[in-house]
């Protein structure tokens, strides 16, 4: 009898623990702004004596998901996004339950693509990276052939008549992904064959610009930066793809490659103006600030200047910092709560 | 009919000692292959990550500035800026603001955090000239061991020039949670999620399995049922261990409302992944011993269940304690199935329970591989010479078990 005791009490433990409401505030979402988030998680972990956020990296599309599925304590506070919140993923949350959701900008990821200060300055648009990058490009009637394109001059006869060589991250990148979003898919819809193949079936278009040449034009260099920096300095005529903030640390040796006219500066990303960037935000959960502890005074501590500001921890970690109009109407934002609404979402 | 003539026999043994010298040397070859594989594979990661598990300190005596520090409000103290000050004033030479603050990032916002805890646990310190240990940071550290090159270097040798640095073992490695900060972070966080989670693994998996298998083998009556159950679990120890990780979040998380990133939750997961291999395992191990020993226990009166408990099930034990520790070993290196209950995040708290948020070293050493800072790299490689050790403890008790208590017959 006391065996058989023993045993369903033992079953019972597993089978019903019993959990106290949430302490911790819970984080999912972009793995892009996962390094940031993080390291204002711990901050705020270290300067309020509460627990430390905890931060999931799950991707922006996949975090949405987990956010917008409802209220409660098992359902995250904060999403990290690398893109503003798509209108159908507001109606989801609001179906949910979810209607009051704060936005913050917390900043910019740019992509800058340059050369070593050695090599011959030239400059690109968006399309020539396509033309010299893609695994199939279109022929003059329009029809897919795998990329003919050797040297630069081949692409454009502007262009220097070096090597095609790129350095770039690999596909398990997050790079990887905004490089072959912003210019490799841009320079796509630039040319009509593709644009009319985008209308008639977007899935093979789609494969057409995510798909990167094979045959030693792009070098997968690895995912550390620096690395590709390294390599652009013994190699002159390659051309290297990374994020900004590398760019910015190197600038003594490396030479920024304008696209569509526009180089990479500290100004160009912020106002928008240089369009291989895309803006970072954090979204929360207005209606769990009063149950989980901390909420308010973590999104205090992402907008504070000792982390945004232009000198914060979170620009030692490679964050473009908002400029200074924006950065203002981001506090603002923390400050107010103001919930956003759908008009304006895509 | 093959013609045994006397010189065909010999050109037939000719070509037959030709064949097995050829087929050594395949072995011997893919042995050799085998080896300078894992030889370079060992190599590159000891190498990489030995670095990680030494630290670099410098110490240097200020006085702690009452003006900086009240004596009733130490824990406010502001004691980053009084470590700030007294570098500053080591190098009067240093002017410009953009040296200046690259000289203070070499210290670790540590070194703050440990003087406040000396204050705190010595308030008459206060107005005093103590000697303060400096913890540098990740990338004066990368550069003191000579793993980089920056363009700080000039600063950084005059550093060194003043104030001598050394480089000890560090404990932070061990007794950390994980942190952003590379100098900071820490393993114990993810060492204690993979006791938890293989600890509940083990707890719910082996009885489970043990029993089923029991069962299976000694109990059940050979019928369609009982074989369609057997290729069922067969099956299952083939399936790709993300669609435990999506059961796992239907039933668990969805269904049960257990708490996401939990040890708890990590362990129900594991326990159904290594469950079949488990009953495989504890089959073949129960089928090893001679039905004779059962037969003979029935023979003189003992039941079914106590021919089995007192005499089967201890002659198996060794073989299905050998199964179940290389099961586990397979369950301590599992990322995938964690991704779908939120075990892969960044969590800088150790966890205390099976309940809190945790996660696992193979997914600490996934986060760490992902991160920008260079001194991750090396830490990377240091997580995946624990796990490696780890895992080589396991297996070397499971071949200590196994020649210990199996016995043939």
């Amino acid at each position: 009898m006391n065996r058989i005791l023993m045993t369903a009490s033992v079953l019972a433990m597993i089978a019903s623990p019993a959990f106290a409401a949430r302490d911790q505030i819970r984080i999912v979402g972009s793995s892009t702004v996962y390094p940031f988030t993080t390291a204002v998680a711990e901050a705020f972990g270290k300067a309020t004596k509460m627990k430390t956020p905890v931060v999931e990296s799950t991707g922006t599309g996949g975090g949405m998901k987990l956010f917008c599925a409802g209220l409660g304590d098992d359902k995250p506070d904060f999403e990290n996004a690398s893109r503003r919140i798509k209108k159908s993923e507001f109606d989801d949350c609001v179906k949910n339950g979810v209607t009051d959701i704060v936005e913050i900008k917390v900043g910019f990821d740019g992509l800058s693509i340059a050369q070593s200060n050695k090599g011959k300055p030239f400059a690109l648009t968006k399309q020539q990276v396509f033309l010299a990058l893609a695994k199939m490009v279109p022929d003059k009637d329009g029809k897919l052939i795998a990329n003919p394109n050797k040297m630069w001059s081949d692409v454009d006869a502007s262009l220097p008549a070096s090597k095609i060589e790129v350095l770039g991250p690999p596909p398990t990148s997050g790079t990887r992904d905004s490089f072959a979003e912003l210019a490799m898919g841009a320079g796509a819809e630039t040319i009509p064959a593709l644009k009319a193949m985008k209308e008639k079936d977007a899935k093979a278009f789609d494969a057409v610009w995510k798909t990167m040449r094979e045959d030693g034009a792009y070098v997968e260099a690895g995912e550390n930066d620096n690395l590709i920096v390294q390599k652009l300095e013994a190699n002159p005529d390659a051309v290297g793809v990374f994020g900004y903030s590398f760019l910015e640390q190197n600038s003594k040796a490396l030479n920024d490659i304008k696209i569509d006219g526009v180089g990479a500066t500290y100004e160009t990303i912020a106002d928008g103006s240089y369009k291989m960037s895309r803006p970072l935000f954090i979204y929360a959960k207005k209606q769990h600030m009063e149950v989980i502890p901390g909420m308010k005074e973590f999104i205090a501590e992402y907008t504070s200047d000792k982390a945004l500001g232009e000198d914060g921890y979170l620009a030692a970690k490679g964050l473009i910092t908002l400029p200074k109009d924006q950065a203002a109407k981001s506090v603002e934002a923390a400050k107010s709560l103001a919930i956003i609404s759908a008009d304006g979402l895509k | 009919m093959i013609e045994l003539s006397a010189k065909g026999s010999n050109g037939l043994l000719a070509k037959r000692y030709a064949s097995e010298k050829r087929f050594r040397a395949y072995g011997a070859i893919a042995l050799a292959l085998t080896t300078i594989f894992l030889g370079f594979l060992l190599y590159d990661i000891i190498s990489k990550g030995w670095p990680a598990f030494f630290e670099s300190h410098s110490s240097l005596e200020m006085k702690i500035d009452p003006d900086k520090v009240a004596a009733g409000d130490i824990a406010n103290g502001d004691f980053a800026a009084i470590i700030k000050q007294s570098v500053r004033e080591q190098f009067p030479d240093i002017e410009s603001r953009a040296d200046k603050k690259t000289l203070a990032s070499f210290i670790s916002q540590a070194a703050g955090d440990e003087l406040r805890n000396m204050v705190l646990a010595n308030p008459e310190l206060i107005g005093q000239t103590v000697k303060v240990d400096l913890l540098l940071s990740a990338d004066a550290d990368l550069y003191y061991k000579g793993l980089i090159e920056t363009d700080d270097k000039l600063l950084l040798d005059k550093f060194s020039a003043k104030l001598p640095v050394t480089q000890s073992i560090s404990w932070r490695f061990w007794t950390n949670g994980d942190s952003r900060e590379p100098e900071l972070a820490g393993l114990l966080g993810a060492i204690k999620g993979s006791l938890f989670t293989v600890g509940i693994a083990i707890f719910i998996g082996l009885p489970l399995g043990v029993f089923a298998a029991i069962y299976l083998e000694q109990f059940a009556r050979r019928n369609r049922w009982t074989d369609l159950i057997e290729v069922n679990i067969n099956n299952l120890a083939a399936v790709p261990s993300i669609i435990f990780g999506l059961l796992g979040l239907a039933m668990f998380l969805n269904f049960f409302g257990l708490p996401r990133s939990a040890p708890l939750v990590g362990g129900l997961v594991l326990a159904l992944l290594v469950l079949p291999t488990i009953i495989i395992a504890s089959r073949a191990a129960l089928r090893a011993v001679p039905p004779s020993i059962k037969e003979a226990a029935l023979g003189v009166g003992a039941s079914k269940q106590q021919a089995v408990f007192h005499h089967v099930l201890p002659l198996a034990l060794p073989g299905i304690l050998t199964g179940t520790i290389l099961a586990l070993a397979r369950a301590f290196g599992e990322t995938a199935p964690l991704l779908m209950i939120g075990m892969v995040a960044f969590i800088a708290d150790v966890p205390q329970s099976p309940t809190d948020a945790a996660t696992v070293l193979p997914v600490q050493i996934y986060l760490w591989s992902d991160l920008p800072e260079l001194a991750f790299k090396s830490k990377t490689a240091a997580a995946i010479i624990v796990l490696i050790g780890i895992l080589m403890l396991a297996n070397a008790l499971a071949i200590y078990m196994r020649r210990k208590f199996e016995r043939r017959w």
